[in-house]
């Protein structure tokens, strides 16, 4: 490691940092705008200046832009020369020409990266007197504010949202004193990560718009460390609250999972927390259908009769949404037999099969920063943008691994952005897309091929065999499949860490057998394969794992014969998972449907006795994300009304049953401590996160505000003068308010336990540059969240476990294979109540090929129509050039679409008396 | 005296045809080199005639070319670039050569292209040279009908095919880096070096871009050898040069002279002196953006080094002369606001530094000026003006003459905020 001497102090620091990103991660204040640490350096905003001298002699030195500067061994460096320091208060006044002096009314006033790089630069007097250039904002959609006069032109905007994310439709036009950041007009931007811009933009430009709707300082919100519920990546979040209610959602920087980047769905997908839909009271189901409240002990009190009567017959579901702790103290009450998953049974059977693959070794199971190491990659079945978008947003950037390494080539350092991407144009690592219909990913995948889920399955089985010929072969491979194959397989024989990513996206078991094949068949060439499956949703993996992928499922349930008493369903709205006919033929059979949620759903709806459950924002949880990754979620704040966490009804009515099963379980950490002590596979969840007993350096909990929280004694000062007393937190190491360890240092606090970045001088995220042990890198504190997968030596014959290849997909009498479509704004259960998420969903639809529309008689905008297990679908018609020929995709979880979950193949025509009544708000690329 | 890049020059300024430029030599050093010398041996010719860039930085030549990977594994493109984008203001000599004898540029092409082996050229030009566009496209076309141009060139099996692009209009694109960005269609942002376009240019490919002028030189040096470019310079520097004078002088133009003419004869013989009842009171030697000199400077030979030890830059060798009777305030405020017209915005000190300066210095000029207004102007200029504050030298460039001016015409600059108002008017 290089020796550099910053201000007469010697410093050892990594060879390939630049300057910038060497001084910071050694401690010291460097004001700098348009490097990211993500997104390099371009020297742009020439803020991060310090002196550089040739020699020790040296006394004048040179100026230099420390971002763009590499290191070297022996650099004398000044941070502190008047020269520097006079040049760096002198980019702030010319930057701050045109700012203008909103402070005040900004939203980001008090996180703002460029109020914290003014106080540090020290510039305080203004001397321009000129008129400020005003500029016109855009209406950029629901999810964003745009305020253009505050920008000072760093850039970063524009090179996060296309050079990092893809995106097309947001760029800078015009030149000298009059750039301009935005869209070509006015419109919602399309990229699925354009929410990060509120984090990316170092000042109030593009700000969080549901937050501004009930808009809150930093200061006086109230946050938690919590993990997003979206889909099954973990990404970190901080929840934010302030009135009972979620305010914002951030990133909560975790160097294995997220980064720096969340999707939009997981930034404003918390909107359902507020929603009026929410249950808030316990209610009883009436005479006339209608919910009477009744009291939390009263409802302990019917509950608990309804589970004691003698000879009860009582059931239970839990849920992939749900939290370990709630799932397996459900399990608990109601015994191993009685509990069901809660998936349905074609999702469970898939999951399974994932969990046991994931077991046997046989490939590695990449973290997202590993995913972004790969050289190439073959996505099977699974429109990873729209199920796990946060793993998209990494293969945009693994697929730049090829430019890199022509970078390397010619020493030009990886962090000098701009001119990695001149020298490497087009070139890119390769990304093959096997998948049923339009992929986002498609404009960096340098091979696309369209299949529907048996066909893909089949490329999977063809390319396996191709790495190894003792990896079965489907029989009748046609000349076009074989070549595919043949191809793909040579490009991932070309790569040194392949990385296969597949997933129950497809619902189709042979299509994550297959991804197995290709993974395991390039660990036996000696590749170091990766093998990514996403699974639905933020627990599924978890909840499979609590009965070790024995579970029973929803299915064998449903199709049960028996009487139940009592069935008690858990955050699940059976409704999704299931036909309706199964269902209600199932409920007639149902004495007391017993429901613990968060939203009035439609299972709520038909239940006799309903239990307002905690969201994630209010209530601990561990959920356990695609890699078995355990991580601890905790509550933003205490819910109002009845509502309490799931795990902590199952506790109460467990104490009011009076039953011997609980033992001495009373808290949270005990449910923890016995779900690591009942199951040898989870073992490790006590390790995701510090119990309740933690105590920061001073003795303290940890505050949930900062200690500039100004506004706690005016909250009720309109109705009583008298502050009421704060609630108290028993169930974890955090405390509510501001009160307890609030001036968090770096290392002091478990980094699982950290609800807000913060550090002297550095109000606005970007604060977490002081958290890491080095920029860009590994926590302080080790990252959030335990493995629970090892990665033992892989079991032996693997080649003998996939053997059940699909056949070819034909023509079947009128029938078509159904295969799921997903939208990251509407398929997903919770988020799709957010309002801003509600606004961006499409309506449901059945999207066809224009040769199957043709067959068919329909046309874009007609209706199309299926019966399905006694219910009649009707949909409106897309009609797209890229859904795989003898398929129809539809809009998962968006309309009626749970009837269709269940079955791989339907009937369809054309449905006569559709109208088509809305105009379509279908999320287009406007490429 | 010899005059290579004027000789074929006409008085009428009629475009020297194919036919016509082949008369007097033209071609004869493509003839001679393609196929039969080494790359190598061209760019050592080069390199000894000690061939400074034209364009106005006055890098050497050959040690350009030289830093071009000569990987003959390496089958991707390799591109020449002629820089025709001539925007600094005060300078046309460049559209000279093309507009009257395009064949030169094309000549000194196909030699420079030959020496780094590109396989690509382009002519980077000004939309708002339209009658040279016409007539490089003619050249280029006659050429591919001699086979000077296109495959297997003079049987040699070398390739070379060269496209005439019109820039849509920036002075930007003139920095070489900003060039490639906008070839490519891509802002005219200029580029962080290292890399240097020889290694990664266009498209990430190595590029070689160089100034009309010097091109036009090469096939002259190849024909004649290195110690003749040299011992054309009367000065320091090898060659001839095409000076140019603008402002009040009686003969406003451009003339071909030896590299070390003295400015006096520049001024006084060439340009035929100042016109009647005029003074000068200085000039910005090579362009707008470079250091006023003043009468003191007079007897400088014009050679690279020698004009940068004065405090200023030869730049294109193009000068600028201010007069007795023309307010250097008013001056000075044009050309900033020329150059903060043209700035591409990209980095903090050009694109809000430049505005700010022009800004106060209008209010100077109309009469609204304060005297802490020098110190903003000194300190903008410290600001801005260092080599390595800003990303590339536009704004550096357009800081000269304000720097320079505020250092020989600060008088000037006190009376207007004293009097409130300019005395020229």
């Amino acid at each position: 490691m290089p020796t550099i001497i910053v201000d007469g102090i010697s410093y050892q620091v990594d060879a390939n940092d630049n300057l910038l990103e060497a001084l910071l991660g050694l401690g010291l204040d460097l004001p700098y705008f348009c490097w990211h640490p993500s997104m390099g350096s371009i020297g742009s905003c020439r803020q991060c200046a310090v002196i550089q001298y040739q020699d020790e002699d040296d006394q004048q030195g040179r100026l230099v832009m420390s971002c763009m500067t590499p290191v070297t061994e022996g650099a004398i460096l000044s941070i502190d020369a008047e020269p520097a320091a006079e040049f760096r208060s002198a980019v702030i006044e010319n930057l701050m020409i045109n700012h203008p002096h909103d402070c005040p009314v900004c939203e980001e006033g008090g996180e703002c990266h460029l109020q914290d790089m003014t106080v540090m630069a020290g510039h305080s007097m203004r001397h321009y007197k000129g008129l400020k250039t005003t500029h016109r904002n855009q209406y950029l959609g629901p999810l964003l504010n745009h305020e253009m006069n505050r920008c000072i032109a760093c850039y970063r905007c524009v090179r996060y949202y296309q050079d990092y994310a893809g995106g097309t439709d947001l760029a800078v036009f015009g030149s000298r004193g009059r750039v301009y950041f935005g869209r070509h007009e006015d419109g919602v931007l399309q990229s699925e990560f354009a929410g990060n811009l509120v984090e990316v933009c170092p000042t109030g430009v593009f700000t969080d718009k549901p937050l501004s709707e009930r808009y809150t300082r930093k200061w006086d919100l109230q946050s938690a460390p919590a993990v997003c519920t979206g889909c099954s990546m973990g990404c970190n979040i901080s929840v934010a609250e302030r009135y009972g209610e979620l305010r914002r959602i951030h990133n909560r920087y975790n160097s294995e999972v997220n980064g720096y980047f969340l999707c939009d769905r997981g930034r404003f997908g918390g909107g359902f927390v507020n929603h009026e839909d929410r249950i808030r009271r316990c209610g009883v189901r009436n005479a006339s259908g209608v919910y009477d409240p009744v009291s939390k002990q009263q409802m302990l009190e019917k509950v608990s009769a309804l589970i004691s009567a003698a000879g009860s017959k009582v059931v239970a579901i839990g849920s992939p949404r749900a939290s370990l702790e709630s799932n397996h103290l459900l399990g608990k009450l109601v015994g191993r037999e009685n509990f069901y998953s809660g998936l349905s049974g074609r999702e469970q059977s898939i999951i399974n099969a994932i969990y046991a693959i994931q077991q046997t070794g046989g490939a590695r199971i990449p973290t997202l920063r590993e995913v972004e190491a790969a050289d190439a990659v073959l996505i099977l079945g699974e429109d990873v943008t729209n199920t796990s978008a946060r793993l998209a947003l990494s293969l945009r950037q693994t697929v730049r691994n090829r430019s890199k390494e022509m970078a390397n080539q010619i020493q030009i350092p990886l962090w000098h952005d701009a001119a990695v991407r001149k020298l490497a144009q087009d070139e890119k690592s390769p990304l093959v897309l096997v998948t049923a219909s339009e992929d986002r990913l498609e404009d960096v995948s340098c091979l696309t091929h369209r299949a529907g889920p048996d066909d893909t399955a089949r490329i999977g089985y063809a390319i396996a065999n191709i790495i190894d010929n003792r990896y079965s072969r489907p029989a009748d491979l046609t000349d076009n499949e074989q070549t595919l194959a043949a191809s793909i397989a040579s490009i991932l024989k070309n790569a040194e860490k392949p990385l296969i990513i597949s997933g129950s996206g497809s619902l189709n078991l042979a299509v994550v057998e297959a991804a197995a094949n290709v993974a395991w068949a390039l660990k036996g060439e000696n590749k170091d394969s990766g093998l990514i499956y996403c699974v639905p949703e933020c627990n599924s993996l978890g909840v499979t794992m609590l009965h070790d992928g024995n579970s029973n499922n929803l299915d064998d349930l449903l199709s049960g014969s028996d009487d139940i008493d009592v069935a008690i369903v858990l955050e699940n709205d059976l409704y999704r998972r299931a036909g309706s006919t199964a269902i209600n033929s199932w409920l007639g059979k149902v004495k007391n449907l017993v429901v613990i949620d968060q939203l009035d759903n439609p299972t709520a709806s038909v239940a006799t006795l309903v239990l307002p459950a905690a969201s994630f924002a209010e209530t601990e949880g561990t959920l356990v994300n695609y890699e078995g990754r355990a991580q601890r979620s905790f509550a933003a704040f205490l819910p109002q009304g009845d509502i309490q966490g799931s795990w902590q009804w199952l506790l109460d009515i467990a104490d009011q049953v009076g039953t011997q099963k609980f033992g001495s379980i009373r808290q949270f950490d005990q449910v923890t401590e016995d779900i690591a002590a009942q199951n040898a596979a989870l073992s490790g969840v006590t390790k995701a996160a510090p119990d309740a007993s933690y105590r920061s350096g001073a003795g303290q909990k940890i505050a949930r505000m900062t200690h500039r929280a100004s506004g706690r004694t005016a909250m009720v000062a309109d109705v009583t003068m008298y502050e009421p007393q704060q609630p108290v937190d028993n169930t974890s190491a955090l405390a509510f308010t501001m009160e307890g360890a609030n001036l968090i240092k770096p290392g002091e606090v478990p980094s699982s336990l950290t609800p807000y970045i913060w550090s002297p001088g550095w109000n606005s995220n970007q604060a977490i540059i002081k958290f890491q042990a080095e920029t860009g890198g590994a926590l302080t504190d080790s990252d959030p969240g335990v493995r629970l997968i090892a990665t033992a030596s892989p079991v032996a014959d693997l080649h003998t476990r996939h053997t059940t290849i699909p056949a070819i997909t034909r023509h079947q009498g009128g029938s078509l294979q159904l295969v799921p479509g997903y939208h990251l704004f509407g398929s997903e259960e919770l988020s799709a109540y957010s309002k801003a998420i509600a606004e961006l969903t499409p309506r449901g639809y059945f999207a066809v090929h224009p040769d199957v529309a043709g067959q068919l008689g329909v046309a874009d905008h007609d209706g199309l129509e299926t019966q399905i297990n006694g219910a009649n679908v009707q949909l409106e018609v897309v009609v797209s050039e890229s859904v795989a020929r003898q398929c129809v995709v539809y809009s998962y979880g968006i309309d009626a679409t749970g009837e269709l979950v269940h079955e791989k193949r339907g009937t369809f025509k054309k449905a006569e008396s559709w109208e088509s009544s809305r105009p379509s708000n279908l999320i287009m690329s406007d490429r | 005296m010899e005059t290579p890049l004027t000789k074929n020059m006409r008085a009428d300024k009629s475009p020297v045809a194919l036919s016509d430029y082949m008369s007097t030599g033209g071609y004869a050093a493509v003839t001679k080199t393609i196929g039969k010398s080494s790359p190598a041996e061209v760019l050592q010719v080069v390199k000894d005639s000690n061939l400074r860039g034209r364009g106005g930085a006055g890098f050497p030549a050959g040690m350009k070319w030289s830093f071009v990977p000569m990987n003959e594994d390496d089958p991707g493109h390799k591109y020449l670039v002629a820089n025709a984008d001539e925007m600094e203001p005060g300078t046309f000599k460049d559209r000279l050569i093309m507009e009257q004898d395009p064949h030169q540029l094309i000549e000194g092409m196909i030699l420079a292209a030959y020496t780094i082996q590109a396989d690509v050229g382009y002519i980077f030009i000004r939309a708002e040279y339209h009658y040279a566009i016409r007539e490089l496209k003619k050249a280029i076309s006659a050429c591919h009908d001699k086979g000077f141009l296109g495959k297997n060139i003079l049987d040699s099996g070398y390739n070379l095919d060269i496209h005439v692009h019109v820039s849509a209009g920036r002075y930007i694109c003139g920095e070489e880096t900003a060039l490639l960005n906008s070839l490519e269609g891509k802002r005219a942002h200029p580029r962080a070096k290292p890399p240097f376009p020889q290694v990664s240019g266009l498209w990430g490919r190595p590029t070689i871009v160089n100034n009309v002028e010097s091109l036009a030189c090469v096939s002259h040096i190849v024909n004649n050898g290195a110690d003749w470019f040299k011992s054309l310079g009367i000065g320091e520097d090898s060659g001839t040069k095409l000076f140019g004078i603008s402002g009040r002088v009686k003969k406003p133009g451009t003339w071909e002279l030896p590299m070390g003419t003295p400015i006096r004869e520049l001024v006084e013989v060439h340009a035929g002196g100042m016109q009647d009842g005029y003074k000068l009171r200085g000039f910005l030697p090579g362009g707008a953006s470079t250091d006023f000199l003043t009468e003191a400077h007079l007897d400088l030979p014009m050679d690279y080094d020698v004009i940068m030890k004065a405090g200023s830059r030869m730049g294109t060798g193009q000068m600028i002369i201010l007069d007795d009777k023309t307010c250097p305030v008013a001056m000075v405020e044009n050309v900033v606001s020329f150059f903060a017209r043209e700035s591409c915005g990209f980095c903090t000190p050009c694109r809000e530094g430049l505005p700010w300066v022009e800004k106060v210095l209008h209010a100077i000029e109309v009469g609204e000026g304060v005297p802490e207004d020098l110190q903003i102007l000194e300190r903008q200029g410290r600001f801005i003006g260092a080599v390595g504050n800003t990303h590339c030298a536009l704004a550096p460039g357009a800081i000269e003459p304000l720097t320079s001016a505020l250092k020989y015409f600060r008088e000037d600059f006190e009376q207007h905020i004293r009097d409130k108002k300019c005395s020229y008017q």
